[in-house]
Formats: C-alpha cells, structure tokens, sequence
C-alpha cells in the first residue's frame, strides 16, 4: 500500500518546515535561494516574519523531489521534515492535527514508523518525551503500524521552540511542529573537508575544492610563486616544510576531484590584459589578501626610470607594491564584469570594521548587481562580510567607463588596518593559544 | 598547462603590447593525462574558444594531427570530435617549457605544469 504521507500532488504548494544548523545565521536564507536557483525548484518563504536565529523555518515547496534536492546541496541545513501541524500550544498542536483529513495522519498496519522529540534551547529528559508520544498517538493519531527505532519507513517529528539559543528557556515552548522527515542536509561534508585531513592549505585556494566538489572546472592565480610550487612556509602548525606533494593538484586528486582541475597560474590579479577579452567564468570566487597572513600586493615601481641589469633578469624577484585595500575591490568588480559570463555570480569576502560599516562601503558596478551579503562576526567589532554580486548586463567599454566605484571608502582612513588586524591578531592568538593548549 | 588555459592567456600586460595572442609554446616536455570525459563541457565551452590559436597551439606540442580547419557550428552527436576535442583542451599538458609572446618574443617559463606570467615591475604597463 503506498504511503499516505508524501505523496505528490502534482504542482501544488505544499508545506515543508527546514531545521537549520544553528551556525552562520546571516547564510541560511541566503544560502536557500540561491539552492533554489541552483536546482531549480520554486519556493516561497515569508519573510517578512523571518527570524534568523530560530532553527527553524516553514516554506512551500511544489514536490518532496525539491525537497531532495535542496538538501544534497545544502551545508546549512539540518533536515528537512513535510510539515504535518503546528501550534502554540501542545493542545493546539494536537486539535490542529484531529482537524486533519484521516488519511493525512495515518501509518498503515504495515508499514513502520517512529516518532522523536527534540527541544530546541532546553533539553528534554526521556520522560517528557515519552508522555508527548503517548498523548500524540492516543489523541490524534492513527499510526497502525510496527514502531522501529532503527530504520523505519517514516520518522516522524515534534520539534518544540523555546528561543534563540542561550536566553532563558521559558516551561513552555513558544512553537511545536509535528513533521514527517524527508532528508537530512549535508553537515557531514564539512568534516569531511576539515582543514586538518587536507593535503595543502592555504586560504582563496582551499574554495577550489568545495567549487570541484560541486562539479566546476576550477582555475586559479596566485602571485607567491613559492606557494604554486608548494615551497613556500607551511601554513599549518608544526610543520616545518610543505611536503612535495602539497600543491592545489593533489588536493583534489585526496578527493577524487582531479578531473575537475584546470590550471594554476603564478600571476598577478590585477593584471587583467593577461585574459583574452572574452567572458568565460561562470563564477570568480575568491577570499583576496587582507594583509592578515598574505601582504597585499601587486608588481610594479614607484621609480620611473628603474631598470634591471641583463645579467640579473633571469633570477630576479620583482619588486612588489602595496596594494591597497578599495582598490583590490574596484578592481576584483572590473575584472568579475568583463569577464563573468552572462549571470555569472562574484563572491567574495570583504572584512569590515563593524562601528563604521554601513551599506554604502559595498563597492558597485554597472554591470553587477547584489545578491546577498551576509556577516561573519569575528568578534563585537570585526567581521567579514560575504558579497554576492550577479552580471546582469554585458560589460561596454564605454557604458562602464568609469567601472567600479564605492560611495563610502571603508578602508580610506589609514587606521582601518591597524584596528581591523590589531583586533583579528588577538583573535589568532587566542586560536594558537587554544590549538597549543 | 592544458591548451584550454592557453587559449584564454595573452601577454598584453607587457608595457606597449597590444598583439600578445596567441602565445607561442615551446615545450620541453609534454603529456597526455587522462580526464574524465564531460561532453556538455565541451558543448559550452566550444564558441567561448578561438579556433585558429588552439589549433595553431595543438600543433606546437605535437597534437594536431586530423583536427579540422574550422570548427563545426555544432558537435552535438559526434562523439569522434568531441573526445578529439576533450583531448586537446584538457588531456594533453604543458609540463615544461616556455610560453613566448608574439609580439616581443619575451618569455614565459612553465615548470611543473604551472605557467609564471609574473613580470618584472620595469615591464608592467
């Protein structure tokens, strides 16, 4: 007999709750519809009462296949449940689910099934547990079939809310759901990328491997040609030399995703007459250097008339300049709108002195617009912050002409630097500190 | 470096070079290493190609042979070109070598597969 629970309906909206990770709570809404773009299944939230604290989340989706779907790409989301009922109240709860047709709470004789409960911000002993299954069962459903706790056909859930994580819980929940689980999210992929089990480390390389993982070709440029070359200092605590194989290459060979290598460049990013004028990226993803561990900087000379004698070119170092900070971002935005292909997305990470960020600081460009931007806090005063940006036009010379622009220059006041990394170098510190301990 | 990199590289960030594309290769060493075949890959990625400098770059490595003046509008369904094309812009590699730039004959070294396109700051424009 087929189950009752899940049964498509054609392309009817149907009501699904998403379980959040309580992580990242700036990424979750963000991270949602863009999966929604990406697999392309329609979805309606209502944002308007959205609160991005609370785990928990109801939205509409037209099939479980959706559903599925989201959840094989998303790191943020816990599970995904059909939504069932709902209340204020474990009494309104249970009236809210006799009111139901028959058929939506029933488990046939045979097919199994198995209900758990879970308190978000407060936890519930077993006995209190216990009591709502049996109230549940004995009130509003009709669940006929074997209990099994291991693998059953349907898992049922009453997830109850007492507030944002670290306030003090009220006795009573604010919210109950009562949800047929459908798919669990993808935390399990972020300890399967752990920092600590991978080959190389070293920070805008390290996204290559999550965009491979999701089937992208990926290309990269770094200007430390020592880095490429795996001989440079080693990023990781105790370890005294790179080892021969630490290059982006074999990375993706430990996960199986060497197919999906292109190339690596030693180059410098603000040269952008090193690309033939032709859009080509689906997306540029990129952490650009902070100056935190990797000095900004760019090939170039203050001195007009330097020169290199012949007998030293083949050996010599170019001289590098600063780089400063708004002018890696104009130009990472002209370089993302000439050569982003069309609706191709942009993403970076912008830190950001919290006490004078405002809107106003995200450079802009004719050509991108802004899809999302969500904070990272660091701590009470630095964070970062990661933008989104879309090609929505293609780029002209002469339309662009003037290109990226910022209205207010973040990083204009010189002592931007010295309080965003005199605060972040007491962040790593405390890190070492913990890491040694 | 594989030849699809190739096509996308020019040596215009050299001061006063408006003509570098497409680099020339000359290779010391070369390989073939095997890359899961992707036909919609090669779909996609064909008209963002220029033609003439993969094909002029394939002959320089020693993997021209059989590939056609001109690119077919499509080549959806024909599997013979599409893994002919596979190979060439993602199997065959660069491992080292020189990349030269065709318009001041300077010289890019590629060791390790990795091409260094960094110049020194009295070259940069």
């Amino acid at each position: 007999m087929a189950a009752r629970f899940g049964r498509g309906m054609g392309d009817a909206w149907k009501r699904y709750l998403f379980h959040f990770a309580n992580d990242h709570f700036d990424f979750k809404l963000a991270e949602l519809k863009s999966l929604a773009t990406t697999v392309g299944c329609k979805l309606r939230v209502q944002e308007e009462n959205y609160d991005k604290e609370c785990p928990f989340l109801e939205l509409q989706l037209q099939s479980e296949e959706d559903g599925k779907l989201l959840m094989q790409r998303s790191t943020l989301g816990r599970s995904l449940y059909e939504l069932v009922a709902e209340g204020r109240t474990f009494a309104e709860l249970c009236d809210n689910l006799q009111k139901l047709p028959e058929s939506q709470r029933t488990v046939s004789c045979n097919e199994s099934f198995r209900i758990q409960v879970e308190g978000f911000n407060k936890r519930l002993n077993q006995a209190a547990k216990v009591e709502r299954i049996e109230a549940l069962l004995e009130s509003s459903l009709k669940f006929d079939g074997k209990v099994n706790l291991k693998q059953p056909d349907h898992s049922f859930h009453l997830l109850e809310y007492y507030g944002h994580e670290g306030t003090r819980p009220p006795d009573q929940p604010y919210w109950l759901y009562f949800g047929r689980w459908v798919a669990d999210g993808q935390r399990e992929k972020i300890r399967q990328f752990h920092l600590q089990k991978r080959h190389f480390i070293g920070n805008t390389r390290s996204l290559l491997v999550a965009c491979a993982h999701h089937g992208a070709y990926v290309m990269g440029t770094d200007i430390d040609y020592m880095l490429l070359h795996a001989k440079a200092r080693p990023s990781r605590h105790n370890q005294k030399r790179r080892e021969k194989d630490e290059s982006i290459r074999a990375n993706l060979r430990q996960y199986g995703l060497e197919s999906q290598y292109l190339d690596v460049l030693v180059a410098d990013a603000s040269q952008h007459t090193l690309w033939r004028s032709q859009p080509m990226f689906d997306a540029i993803i990129t952490d650009p250097p902070y100056g935190i561990r990797e000095p900004t900087l760019k090939i170039g000379t203050d001195n007009p008339k330097a020169s290199i004698p012949d007998d030293c070119k083949d050996n010599h170092h170019p001289q590098r300049l600063r780089y400063h900070l708004s002018d890696i971002f104009r130009d990472l935005l002209n370089f993302a709108a000439r050569f982003l292909k069309m609706n191709g997305r942009l993403v970076y990470w912008l830190p950001v002195y919290r006490p004078d960020y405002s809107e106003a600081n995200i450079p802009q460009h004719p050509c991108l617009q802004m899809v999302a931007n969500c904070e990272q806090t660091l701590n009470t005063t630095i964070s970062r912050r990661l933008i989104t940006m879309e090609k929505i036009a293609e780029h002209q010379e002469q339309l662009s002409k003037e290109g990226a622009t910022v209205e207010v220059d973040h990083y204009e006041d010189k002592s931007f630097r010295e309080r965003y990394f005199r605060a972040n170098r007491t962040i790593i510190a405390e890190q070492e500190a913990a890491n040694n301990s | 470096m594989k030849l699809l990199t190739h096509n996308m590289l020019t040596s215009n960030i050299i001061k006063g070079v408006t003509k570098g594309f497409p680099l020339g290769i000359q290779p010391s060493r070369v390989e073939v290493q095997e890359v899961d075949f992707n036909p919609d890959f090669i779909t996609r990625i064909l008209p963002k190609l220029d033609w003439p400098a993969l094909r002029q770059a394939a002959t320089e490595v020693g993997h021209g042979d059989g590939l056609p003046e001109a690119l077919p509008e499509s080549v959806d369904g024909d599997e013979g070109l599409q893994k002919m094309l596979h190979n060439i812009l993602l199997q065959v590699e660069v491992l080292e070598g020189e990349l030269v730039c065709p318009e001041t004959g300077r010289k890019f070294p590629i060791q390790n597969g990795i091409p260094n396109m960094l110049l020194n700051e009295t070259e940069v424009s």
